[in-house]
């Protein structure tokens, strides 16, 4: 499962943050997965909590902000919003759609303690 | 250093508002005590005896960036060689392997001389890496263990063991052709740059003609699908245009060649569409 890979990287990001900014553990843990990422957030968050324990990220809490994907459609070309790559345009029901975003992975932020 | 502006302050935090902030003061390791202590910043306006203070930190990063960053590195490498790169992916048993010994073949007829070579990812075992070796092609095998997928260190580290150069490099033309079969699975790979300069997706008609839908990421990441085993096609259920018009709602920029591997129909335009003419190779053109 490739969840587990981005839970290794994303581990990877923390810590080496630890070490650039001086801290041991983390509080939160602020993730964005855009609904076209390919990424099922429960299978990132369960990956996670598997990798967790003994690190930095134990006990940390974990938020995913999921932002919409958005599509230009080639039935009334405009821009709209989707929730997966198999949804028709939400104006005039087109399955003509080009993902134009929602696809980004990223470490947002992390809340740390400083002890 | 500030964690969040960069400032050139050395001791000094300055506050956050995402539940809560450090007193402040002076934290240079090893440093004296100076500055003063507030303790009002956090969630409870005061100081909790047993409650850690907490400060943000700013990352901002793409989880998939250092993968990124070395399938950029791959890609300059393969540019500055003269490789053409492809990255092959399917579900297990899609005829992947087969596919490329039987295009190592066409290719070496209709191209001789020219540079191959194949890196091979599985789980586990050289059966693939040894096939290829048998037509005559470089192979090198990744076994990636309980990976599902290959990422774009496994490519360089494989990529180093060739001796893959193009005598003389030209801007624009194929000068070697490096495959990458990637491990059998329709999901994972999708979201891996190996900086190849496409993805190539084979589908079986064994395997369904709804595919494109049940497995878009994959479908919308590649630039050919290749539907394979079309001498089956009077066996099975596969509606080859209904398959097609799935991949390309997914993907409208899809193309799509029809391949038999074993009896070799679909294997001249599969050889045009990875080495468009005109190609320059070692001793000449064709």
């Amino acid at each position: 499962m490739h969840e587990l890979s981005l839970a290794a990287g994303i581990l990877q990001m923390v810590e080496q943050a630890a070490a650039r900014e001086n801290f041991r553990r983390v509080s939160r843990l602020h993730l964005e997965a855009g609904a076209l990422a390919g990424v099922e957030p429960q299978a990132l968050r369960f990956a996670l909590g598997a990798l967790a324990p003994g690190t930095c990220l134990e006990g940390a809490e974990i938020a995913i902000a999921q932002p919409a994907g958005t599509a230009r459609c080639g039935g009334c070309d405009c821009d709209v919003e989707i929730s997966s790559r198999l949804d028709p345009c939400p104006r005039c029901g087109s399955t003509r759609l080009r993902a134009t975003g929602g696809t980004q992975l990223r470490v947002l932020d992390l809340v740390v303690f400083d002890d | 250093m500030c964690v969040v502006c960069g400032c050139g302050s050395p001791s000094m935090r300055h506050g956050e508002n995402v539940a809560g902030s450090s007193p402040g003061g002076s934290r240079a390791p090893g440093g004296k005590a100076h500055g003063v202590l507030h303790y009002g910043g956090n969630p409870a306006g005061m100081s909790v005896p047993g409650i850690s203070p907490t400060r943000a930190v700013q990352i901002e990063a793409d989880i998939l960036g250092e993968n990124n960053r070395l399938a950029r590195r791959n890609r300059a490498h393969f540019l500055a060689h003269g490789v053409t790169a492809f990255n092959l992916m399917s579900s297990p048993g899609s005829g992947k392997t087969t596919l490329l010994c039987a295009s190592i073949a066409a290719i070496r007829s209709r191209h001789p001389g020219l540079p191959l070579a194949v890196i091979e990812g599985d789980q586990q075992t050289s059966v693939d890496a040894e096939r290829i070796r048998a037509t005559g092609a470089d192979a090198i095998q990744v076994n990636t263990g309980r990976g599902c997928h290959l990422d774009a260190q496994m490519v360089g580290d494989a990529f180093a063991r060739f001796d893959l150069h193009a005598a003389a490099h030209r801007a624009g033309s194929t000068e070697a052709l490096l495959f990458i079969e990637n491990v059998g699975n329709l999901v994972c790979p999708a979201m891996w740059d190996l900086g190849e300069a496409a993805k190539v997706v084979v589908l079986s008609v064994t395997e369904g003609d709804d595919k494109p839908l049940k497995y878009p990421d994959m479908f919308a990441a590649s630039a050919l699908m290749v539907i394979n085993k079309i001498d089956l096609l009077a066996h099975v259920d596969f509606d080859v245009e209904r398959c097609i018009a799935h991949a390309r709602r997914v993907n409208p920029d899809i193309d799509v060649l029809l391949m038999s591997a074993t009896r070799g129909d679909g294997m001249a335009a599969w050889v045009n569409w990875l080495i468009p003419e005109p190609v320059a190779r070692a001793g000449g053109r064709s």
